[in-house]
């Protein structure tokens, strides 16, 4: 049985100038999937995301989140989303406990105090609770950000490259997290990543992209034989540096 | 309009004001020192035996008033400023936030930081100037409202002026009012300007208030509907500036601009 769409993207186009960033993209996330968006820099993963998360217009397509349209009812697609992003941490200048209790506010979530209680103590950021996000360290403020994500129990969770500044003992245990999250929730994960070991290990699909247009989709452990590599990451490379050999062979 | 996300905007701002002595020190110390300064300056002038005009409540009221208003714009933009110095857009601007709940928080945060200037400046200059100002009767409730009104509005202006041309905008935003207050006719009557001045004071709201404080000083009549002009000016220009926000917004969101702001994250 095929499970419902809790993102729907459709022939999404970004241009800046003549620059064309995305080209065309369609894809969607499942419920209890994690879905990887791969690509070399400049390949336009963060502008879907950002398109995705509302705060870059598409020039053309359609985005759905969980059968709510982003263009016609932004608020209410949005309120089903989250993210976190190593490019965005929460303000500095705030404790760990201010910035979950303002951005829950922001998401609407109900029983906020319990909820901060349960992700201070998923993460291991209870003792960080009165502490200022600013001195914090990289892997610790990363796990501010993942907790922050999951304030709403999304339908969505966007993660852009969410493990990059943990240490691999630090970034298995926020691997499983959200595994676990994705297995028992209702809702999908776009994930984009470097590593392609992760991804191996996480994502159930992965698009690779390429030039802003979807380039190769499929599992991720099956994907580099059936293109005649020995693993992800070498497929990757191969994608970076030539993406013209394997034009065409999406299905 | 959800009020928990308002309430979101402006909890944050008290967040960070309760924490931080240089965010309490500015709510009250520039106003104390305009009251201590203009408060001497006016007890000086009022000194001359052949002066007729009180100055205290003429120029004194008049510049607690313009602080007032100061403080109401500083109001909104400081809590913009410090989504842009946390470089804090993209959080908030993916947040289900409608740009109405937004602007809303940052307006509630100017009520609640301008109202304690105003109480400050109210204190200091009954205590240390004789300066009451209940001095304008009833009409010190439209002069606030009119000036508040107006203040909100440059806010919003400076805010779009900085989310459309970047963070080093500021630097266009903090002399607003002192561009403003030559036509405003804060310290002298509409009349002492040239007319081609005029034109442009009559467009401005504390126009109406000023000219009606110091028909007050001078025991003339003032009836309330003589500053209809100001607070209908007023609320046109908070509508105005709201939609420029959006406006700017909307293009912000187009280009991208949300995202570049908090880091270089367009691919």
């Amino acid at each position: 049985m095929v499970r419902p769409a809790v993102l729907d993207v459709r022939d999404l186009r970004k241009a800046y100038g003549r620059t064309v960033a995305v080209d065309g993209v369609s894809f969607d996330v499942r419920q209890g999937e994690i879905l990887g968006l791969l690509g070399p820099n400049g390949a336009g993963k963060t502008t879907t995301i950002n398109m995705v998360l509302g705060v870059l217009a598409p020039d053309a397509g359609t985005i759905g989140i969980d059968g709510v349209d982003l263009a016609a009812h932004r608020s209410e697609a949005i309120e089903r989303t989250n993210f976190a992003a190593v490019y965005a941490p929460l303000p500095g200048n705030l404790t760990v406990e201010q910035n979950l209790r303002i951005f829950g506010m922001l998401y609407d979530v109900s029983g906020l105090t319990e909820r901060i209680g349960e992700l201070l103590a998923t993460y291991d950021l209870e003792r960080f609770r009165r502490t200022r996000c600013g001195v914090l360290s990289s892997g610790e403020q990363t796990r501010v950000s993942l907790a922050k994500a999951m304030l709403n129990r999304p339908q969505l969770l966007l993660l852009d490259e969410p493990t990059a500044s943990l240490d691999p003992s630090s970034a298995r245990e926020v691997r499983a997290r959200i595994r676990e999250a994705a297995a028992r929730g209702t809702g999908g994960v776009l994930w984009t990543s470097h590593n392609m070991h992760e991804v191996a290990e996480v994502c159930d699909r992965v698009l690779f992209l390429s030039r802003g247009r979807l380039l190769l989709a499929g599992d991720p452990r099956a994907l580099p034989r059936e293109h005649g590599k020995a693993n992800l990451e070498e497929l990757f490379i191969t994608v970076a540096r030539e993406p013209l050999t394997l034009e065409g062979a999406l299905p | 309009m959800r009020g928990r996300r308002v309430a979101a905007v402006a909890l944050r701002q008290w967040f960070l004001i309760r924490g931080s002595m240089s965010r309490i020190v500015p709510l009250f110390a520039w106003v104390v020192v305009d009251v201590v300064l203009w408060g001497f300056i006016t007890r000086f002038l009022n000194s001359f035996p052949s002066t007729l005009y009180d100055f205290v409540p003429a120029v004194l009221g008049a510049v607690l008033l313009w602080d007032f208003l100061t403080r109401v714009m500083q109001g909104v933009t400081m809590a913009f400023f410090e989504d842009v110095w946390a470089r804090n857009f993209l959080n908030v601007f993916a947040t289900p936030i409608r740009i109405s709940e937004y602007v809303g928080g940052l307006v509630t945060s100017s009520i609640a930081t301008s109202a304690v200037g105003l109480v400050v400046m109210v204190l200091v200059a009954a205590l240390a100037f004789h300066l009451h100002f209940l001095t304008y009767g009833l009409l010190l409730g439209p002069f606030l409202g009119v000036l508040f009104l107006f203040g909100i509005a440059l806010g919003i202006i400076g805010i779009s002026i900085v989310l459309r041309l970047g963070p080093a905008a500021e630097w266009f935003i903090w002399p607003l009012p002192a561009i403003i207050s030559p036509f405003a006719c804060v310290f002298y009557p509409l009349t002492t300007l040239p007319p081609w001045m005029r034109g442009v004071a009559r467009a401005l709201p504390p126009t109406y208030v000023f000219e009606g404080l110091r028909a007050i000083v001078l025991k003339r009549p003032v009836p309330v509907q003589s500053l209809l002009p100001g607070a209908l000016l007023a609320a046109l220009y908070v509508g105005l500036a709201c939609l420029l926000f959006v406006r700017v917004h909307r293009y912000a969101v187009r280009t991208g601009l949300v995202g570049r702001y908090s880091a270089e994250t367009v691919s």
